[in-house]
């Protein structure tokens, strides 16, 4: 009954500024996606695995930074917070995974599966259950950026703006330089890119090195809006995974599409149906898609059919 | 192979090392508590709480010459695996009570296994429906959620608002609050203009609140345990709702108000007094019990006490007056006294149970404050309704 009184008919809610509104609430919720699907693309790129451990990577530069945040200013924090990261990403490839040989892409996935739990009970004993913050980077909490009735928060730019500049670097880097190109030879073929000298097994490492450092900048960017806490990177990590498939795996650009897709859908969900539908939206989503077109939105369906996974 | 044999030896010899001397003289409690997961925030000051009172009790000997053994089970706010625990604490362990779970969902899960194995459970979680209608066994130490929202209709009737707009997350205990609101809005004229549920795991509230905004909302009541409390108030703020906004008394961690930062500034809601011990007059009944449990508390974990973790205390005070009174640990006897406990003073309240009532504190024994958030600390609300109005008679 109350949500029917809530509701005076669609005409009252077709106005511009609330139509504005919840495009910046989806705004929101997108980049937040894009920018965790980011890394998961980083290491399929590489290796053509997903590591589920993406989501602690994004906790872990979270933490870090907010505990590093006591002892020094913020942009030290954050890049100390990355950088050790990144170190954890590489003992993480070095301990677990470099000694295999050839595994199987169902035991890899088992394995990222095993140190996301591992990753998740080490930070419950390290930090406690407690929820934590970094500082809005500009302003404070309320502090908002108004245009007419719409109303944006600055650290929702400051997400975009990472994200942004993110894609662009790692579109140069895996198009142009060698060092990228050489990674994404391993991903398509590992024998192939062995016989032209590569060394796989170090592509494989800077690749944990690299996602583990854009989930660590991820964590810290988004941390002011949506908290950090051991268990955080979970969730991020299956929004993050939905968008990432939904864009087609490995492409970033596509994934920032694809959040903001997702993200704008389920904002406009919350628009029409009761909000406890806005996962059922993006999961509808994720769903069809894998039925109908597995490769992702922007993925080519060519592509896809010679990959493993 | 013969090394997997001789490690499998290996193992079972540690196995039966580990396995305690079987004392006869101790009394087995069991906790099934949230010590991790979404609502550690309950279940962890719960845990130490009891860690610390059993360790206490132990050092001075125990209840009438026989030491508390206390078995933690961490449930993880799962209600799946608070029913195993439930099963495990009962048939195997054989304890003589069970303090906990943590939040309402679990305990609705356990309810019936209690009252099936005869064995006493005293939740820590606030849901009405956890002792109403009444079972035998089972008791709880939190204020009624019912409670709470009456006093948080009293002081929007008091400030002379009558829209609301609700928000709850979808655990149980969001579910429980929602539905007082929804049955007692009526009662005290308030109008639910927007009700609205999220995901208890949601990062961000933009879309939700944007809705209850315009629905012309004059205020918001927000229910839930998660962080997602403190990120609602954000999201208010940041899109200039300018209302007062109320909470539940799941919002008794100081931690969440820093959350939310600035944007927690004026947020009103109801919650025992553990939170304004040291504010409270020096006449006041549970003040003593208050400022003694904050200091242990404080001094033996190095972080704030939170009211949580008093419910813990409360349940197990509860527990050993019981047992004194009973003068046996025959789980029938210590149930018994505990109907008839009178006057127990709590973290909660003063604590009178009675056949009829399992609670034992109601919203008359004075067991809410209405509190605001001043300047990242909580303080008492000035402007307050006044506790006797427009109080209904309990059944």
């Amino acid at each position: 009954m109350a949500g029917a009184l809530s509701r005076p008919g669609l005409l009252y809610h077709m106005n511009i500024e609330l139509l504005s509104q919840y495009l910046v609430a989806g705004l929101t919720y997108g980049t937040i996606y894009a920018i965790v699907a980011i890394g998961f693309n980083i290491i399929y790129n590489a290796t053509g695995i997903i590591n589920f451990a993406q989501g602690e990577f994004v906790m872990l530069g979270g933490m870090i930074a907010v505990s590093l945040h006591h002892i020094m200013p913020l942009p030290a924090a954050i890049l100390a917070a990355v950088l050790m990261a990144m170190i954890i990403g590489a003992l993480i490839e070095i301990i677990f995974i470099r000694w295999l040989v050839s595994p199987s892409v169902l035991r890899m996935i088992i394995i990222t599966i095993g140190i996301s739990i591992f990753i998740r009970e080490a930070a419950l004993h390290i930090w406690g259950e407690s929820v934590r913050a970094l500082p809005y980077f500009t302003g404070t909490e309320v502090t908002v950026i108004s245009i007419g009735d719409v109303h944006i928060s600055p650290q929702v730019l400051w997400v975009t703006g990472t994200s942004a500049v993110m894609v662009a670097l790692l579109t140069f880097f895996f198009s142009y330089t060698l060092l990228g190109k050489q990674m994404r030879a391993c991903a398509a073929n590992r024998d192939a890119a062995r016989l032209c000298g590569i060394s796989t097994a170090n592509m494989v490492t800077l690749s944990f090195v690299l996602s583990a450092g854009i989930g660590a900048l991820a964590g810290c960017v988004v941390s002011p809006i949506t908290y950090v806490q051991y268990d955080s990177g979970t969730g991020l990590a299956i929004k993050g995974f939905t968008v990432a498939i939904l864009g087609g795996l490995g492409n970033s650009t596509a994934a920032i599409a694809a959040g903001l897709v997702l993200g704008i859908l389920e904002s406009f969900s919350v628009w029409v149906l009761p909000t406890a539908f806005k996962d059922v939206v993006s999961i509808s989503i994720l769903l069809l898609i894998l039925f109908v077109r597995p490769s992702g939105i922007f993925g080519s369906v060519e592509a896809s059919r010679l990959k493993e996974f | 192979m013969k090394v997997c044999k001789m490690f499998a030896v290996l193992l079972l010899a540690c196995m039966i090392m580990a396995t305690p001397a079987l004392a006869k003289d101790t009394i087995k409690v069991g906790a099934i508590l949230a010590v991790t997961g979404p609502a550690a925030f309950l279940g962890a000051p719960e845990a130490k709480t009891l860690e610390m009172m059993v360790e206490d009790i132990n050092k001075k000997g125990g209840i009438k010459g026989k030491t508390i053994e206390l078995i933690i089970k961490d449930s993880g706010a799962s209600p799946e695996k608070a029913l195993s625990f439930a099963k495990q604490l009962i048939e195997e362990d054989k304890v003589l009570a069970i303090i906990g779970p943590s939040t309402s969902g679990e305990t609705m899960k356990i309810k019936s296994v209690a009252e099936e194995g005869k064995t006493i459970l005293i939740s820590c979680a606030a849901a009405e429906v956890i002792v109403n209608p009444v079972a035998k066994y089972v008791f709880k130490t939190p204020q009624m959620d019912r409670d709470a929202v009456i006093k948080i209709f009293q002081q929007m009737k008091f400030m002379k608002l009558t829209k609301a707009g609700v928000l709850s997350s979808n655990s149980g205990f969001g579910d429980a609050g929602k539905k007082q609101i929804e049955k007692l809005a009526p009662e005290y004229g308030i109008q639910i203009v927007a009700n609205e549920v999220y995901d208890k795991a949601a990062t961000d509230l933009t879309a939700e609140v944007t809705k209850v905004k315009a629905s012309g909302a004059e205020a918001i009541i927000n229910w839930s345990i998660e962080p997602a409390q403190a990120i609602v108030i954000k999201n208010a703020r940041q899109l200039g709702f300018k209302g007062p906004i109320f909470q539940s008394h799941g919002f008794g961690n100081v931690k969440y108000a820093q959350a939310a930062g600035e944007a927690a500034e004026g947020v009103i809601f109801p919650a025992g007094r553990l939170l304004v011990a040291d504010l409270l007059p020096s006449d006041h009944p549970q003040k003593a019990v208050l400022m003694q449990y904050k200091k242990d508390y404080e001094t033996k974990y190095k972080e704030e006490a939170s009211t949580f973790g008093g419910h813990a205390y409360d349940a197990m005070t509860i527990l050993t007056k019981a047992i004194e009174k009973a003068g046996s640990t025959d789980k029938e006897a210590v149930r018994t006294a505990i109907e008839n406990l009178k006057g127990i003073v709590g973290t909660g309240g003063v604590f009178s149970f009675s056949p009829q009532d399992h609670n034992g504190i109601d919203i008359n024994a004075f067991s809410f404050e209405m509190l605001t958030v001043k300047k990242g600390k909580f303080a008492i609300l000035e402007t307050s309704a006044k506790h006797e109005e427009h109080i209904k008679p309990k059944k």
